[in-house]
C-alpha cells in the first residue's frame, strides 16, 4: 500500500500501487482488478488514485520514435523530457500546461490546454493518435474523428489505459519568449485587452482577486516565440542553463493565507509587475513554467494541502460571471494567491474541459473555509452556463457535475462499453462517471 | 570516453536508467538480456533521445557455458560492462524450497561472477577496460529478512573487490555499486523512507560519474554509507534480535 495523493496533496489515500514497464504489464493489470493509470501525479485531486489499483506509468516511458517534429512516444514519457530532447533541435509542444512534469499520457487524458488555447485549442491539436488498451486487453489505434478518441481526450483515463501517442511538436527558432506585460485596473479593461489581442500566440493574466484597493488588478502577459532576430547579438538560440530548482521543504504557516497578508502579497506582485510593463525576452522556463523553479511548491499550502478551482464560463456570461466569482472570493476573504484568468477559443471533442469564453483558476488552502466558498463558487458558474476542469478538482458532488449533461453521456457510454467497471478512479466513483 | 557500454540484464528498471545515462553521455549502447528483441522499443528510445547506435544480444547469465561464447561474438569488446543481472526472489519461498534458493544465489552471484570473469580476462588482456557491478547493500549484513539474497549479493561484493585487487595494475578498473532502495517495479508493495529511496535516473547519474572519476565502492545515496556503517557494527547478540 502507497500513500497516494493528487498534487494539492489532498484528498489522500492508500492505494495498491502496480508499476507497468510494457503493455503485458498493463494488460495483466486490467484483468487482475478495476483500476486507473496514473501518470507523474500531476492533476490536482483524485483523478488518478483507485485504492485497489493505481497503475503506475511512469515506467513505460520511452520515445520510440521522431522525425519532422513529429514524435511517438509512451504515455509515461514528460513534456520535460520531450522539451530537454528536442529544443536544443528547435522543436517545442505544440501546447503544454503551467507544468512539464505531466506526462503525455496525463496530457492526453486531461486534454490539457495551455495559454494559446486561445489561437490553437487543447492538447488534442497535436495528437494524431492514441493507443489505448480497452476492458479485454485489445490495443485499439484511435484517430481524430473517432468516437473514442473524442471520449478519450478529456476522458480522465476512464476509455482504457493509454499506451502510447503519436504527437507533432511545434518548430522554434529559438527558445526564448517574446514577452508583452501590461499592468490593467479592473477586470472590464483586463477583458478587453483580451479581446484586442486575440491575435497573440500566448495570453495570460494574473488577477487579484483579494478584497480591498487593488481588487481587479491584473497583469496581462502576452507572448510569441522568439524568432533569431529578436536575439540580440551573442545570444544562443538554444543556450542550454542548468537552473537550481529550489525545494521547498516544509508547509508555510496557515497565517499567510489570510486576508491582510494575502492583499499585502497580491498588492506588491501587482506593482512589481506594473514596473516592469513592456517588452522583454523571457527564456522558454520562466515564461511557461515559473512554478516548476520550486520542486514542491505544492508543499506551501502546508500539510493539510490545497484545492484548485477552475471553471470556464460562455462568452456571452463571461463578464458577469467573473464579477460575480471574483466578488465572492473577495468578501469570503479566504483568498487565493493565484488567480490566473486566461481567454479560451473554439473546443472540440465529447468530454474536454474548455469552452469558447473565458476560464479562471484559483487554489485555496484545504479548509472548511474554502470548500464552503467553492460551493458557492460552483452554483455561481453553473448559473451563468459554465464548467468546471476535472483535473484540478477534489471535491466537486456529484450534482454538479451533472448538471453538465456530457458527464451522463460519458457514464452511459462507459456503462454500455464495458469500461465502467475496469476503469475506475476515486473521482470518477465521486462524481458518478 | 565514449567508447561502447555493455549492459547485462538490460531489462531492469535500474539497467534502463544506466544506459540511458551512458548513452546521455555519448556511448554507443550494447544492451543483453534473455528475449533481447524485447527490448527493441527501448533501443528505440535510446536512439530516439540520444542519437547513439544501440545493438541488442541475447545472454542468459544462468547458463554459464555460454558465456565465453557471447564475449566472443560481441560486435566490439566494450569500454565498459555494466552488471545489472539480478533476481530478488521472495524470502518465504527460498527459506522453504532450497531449489528456489539456489537459483536467487545463482542469479545473483554465481551467473555474474562468471560473466565478469570472461570480461576480464579479455579487458586484462586489452590493458583497458571498466567493469561495473550492481550489487546490494543487503550484502552489508545478513538480516532474516532476505538473507539468501544478501548472502549471494555479499558473495558477488567480495567477488568485485578482489577482481578490482586484482586488476588495479592492470589497466582494467571495477566499481562496486550499492543502489540501495531504488524507485522501481522492484519496489511495488513497499513502503520505502523517502530520504533512502533513490530515482532511478540518479543510479544512472551515479554510476556514469563513478565510472568517469574511477570510483571503487559507491552509494547511490551518501546517507547509506552511513546507515550500513551502523547496520554492520551493531553486535551481533544484539542484531540478533533485531528485525531490520
Amino acid at each position: 500500500m502507497s500513500l497516494l495523493s493528487g498534487w494539492g496533496r489532498y484528498p489522500k489515500a492508500d492505494c495498491t500501487l502496480v508499476s507497468a514497464r510494457s503493455p503485458a504489464d498493463v494488460e495483466a493489470a486490467i484483468v487482475a482488478a478495476p483500476l486507473i493509470a496514473r501518470g507523474n501525479g500531476r492533476a490536482y485531486g483524485d483523478a488518478a488514485m483507485n485504492a485497489g489499483q493505481t497503475l503506475a506509468m511512469t515506467g513505460m516511458d520511452r520515445m520510440l520514435s521522431f522525425e519532422d517534429g513529429v514524435l511517438v512516444a509512451e504515455a509515461g514519457v514528460l513534456l520535460a523530457d520531450i522539451i530537454q530532447t528536442f529544443l536544443p533541435r528547435g522543436w517545442f509542444p505544440m501546447v503544454t500546461p503551467g507544468t512539464k512534469y505531466v506526462s503525455l499520457g496525463g496530457a492526453i487524458a486531461a486534454d490539457v490546454h495551455g495559454k494559446n488555447h486561445h489561437l490553437d485549442g487543447s492538447f488534442r491539436t497535436c495528437v494524431d493518435w492514441v493507443d489505448v488498451m480497452g476492458p479485454d486487453g485489445a490495443v485499439t489505434r484511435t484517430v481524430p474523428g473517432d468516437d473514442l478518441f473524442d471520449w478519450t481526450l478529456g476522458g480522465m483515463g476512464l476509455t482504457g489505459v493509454i499506451l502510447r501517442a503519436q504527437i507533432r511538436l511545434r518548430a522554434v527558432e529559438t527558445m526564448y519568449i517574446a514577452q508583452e506585460t501590461r499592468a490593467l485596473t479592473s477586470l472590464s479593461e483586463t477583458l478587453e485587452a483580451f479581446e484586442q489581442t486575440l491575435d497573440a500566440p500566448y495570453s495570460v493574466a494574473w488577477i487579484d482577486c483579494s478584497d480591498g484597493p487593488h481588487h481587479g488588478h491584473s497583469l496581462l502577459l502576452l507572448g510569441r516565440h522568439a524568432t533569431a532576430q529578436d536575439l540580440p547579438p551573442r545570444w544562443h538560440p538554444f543556450a542550454v542553463k542548468r537552473k537550481r530548482k529550489l525545494p521547498v521543504p516544509f508547509g508555510a504557516p496557515p497565517f499567510l493565507f489570510r486576508g491582510l497578508w494575502l492583499r499585502a502579497l497580491n498588492g506588491i506582485y501587482w506593482r512589481r509587475g506594473a514596473r516592469r510593463a513592456g517588452h522583454a525576452l523571457v527564456d522558454w522556463d520562466s515564461y511557461f513554467y515559473p512554478l516548476d523553479a520550486l520542486s514542491n511548491w505544492n508543499r506551501l499550502y502546508g500539510r493539510n494541502g490545497f484545492v484548485q478551482f477552475q471553471c470556464a464560463l460562455p462568452e456571452h456570461s463571461s463578464a458577469a460571471g467573473l464579477a460575480e466569482l471574483m466578488a465572492t472570493i473577495a468578501a469570503s476573504q479566504t483568498g487565493s494567491v493565484l488567480s490566473v484568468l486566461k481567454r479560451f477559443g473554439p473546443q472540440s471533442g465529447h468530454f474536454s474541459f474548455p469552452m469558447p469564453g473565458y476560464t479562471l483558476a484559483l487554489d485555496f488552502p484545504a479548509s472548511e473555509r474554502s470548500l464552503e466558498l467553492m460551493s458557492r463558487l460552483d452554483e455561481i458558474t453553473l448559473a451563468h452556463g459554465g464548467r468546471f476542469y476535472l483535473a484540478k478538482d477534489a471535491r466537486m458532488p456529484e450534482a454538479v457535475a451533472k448538471a453538465d449533461p456530457r458527464t451522463e453521456a460519458f457514464a452511459a457510454m462507459r456503462k454500455q462499453a464495458g469500461l465502467s467497471d475496469r476503469f475506475v478512479s476515486m473521482q470518477s466513483e465521486r462524481l458518478g462517471i | 570516453m565514449s567508447g561502447p557500454v555493455l549492459i547485462l540484464g538490460a531489462a531492469s528498471g535500474i539497467a534502463r536508467a544506466i544506459a540511458r545515462s551512458f548513452a546521455e553521455a555519448g556511448h554507443s549502447i550494447q544492451l543483453a538480456a534473455r528475449n533481447s528483441s524485447r527490448l527493441e522499443d527501448d533501443a528505440a528510445d535510446l536512439r530516439t533521445r540520444y542519437g547513439i547506435e544501440v545493438s541488442l544480444h541475447d545472454f542468459d547469465a544462468l547458463t554459464l557455458d555460454s558465456h565465453a561464447a557471447f564475449v566472443d561474438t560481441l560486435p566490439v569488446l566494450p569500454e565498459v560492462a555494466v552488471c545489472a543481472v539480478g533476481a530478488m526472489g521472495e524470502q518465504g519461498q527460498s527459506e522453504a524450497d532450497p531449489q528456489a534458493a539456489a537459483h536467487i544465489l545463482r542469479s545473483n552471484f554465481e551467473g555474474p561472477a562468471s560473466i565478469l570473469a570472461h570480461l576480464a580476462n579479455a579487458m586484462e588482456a586489452r590493458g583497458s577496460g571498466t567493469l561495473v557491478g550492481i550489487s546490494s547493500v543487503a550484502g552489508d549484513r545478513g538480516r532474516a529478512s532476505n538473507y539468501i539474497y544478501g548472502s549471494a549479493k555479499a558473495g558477488f561484493t567480495a567477488f568485485l573487490s578482489g577482481l578490482r585487487n586484482r586488476l588495479a595494475k592492470k589497466g582494467v578498473h571495477v566499481v562496486t555499486v550499492l543502489p540501495g532502495f531504488v524507485r522501481t517495479a522492484m519496489l511495488d508493495g513497499m513502503e520505502t523512507p523517502g530520504p533512502l529511496t533513490a530515482e532511478p535516473a540518479e543510479v544512472g547519474a551515479a554510476v556514469v560519474k563513478a565510472v568517469e572519476k574511477q570510483k571503487n565502492v559507491i552509494y547511490t545515496r551518501p546517507i547509506w554509507r552511513i546507515v550500513m556503517a551502523v547496520i554492520r557494527n551493531i553486535p551481533e547478540p544484539v542484531f540478533k534480535k533485531t528485525s531490520l
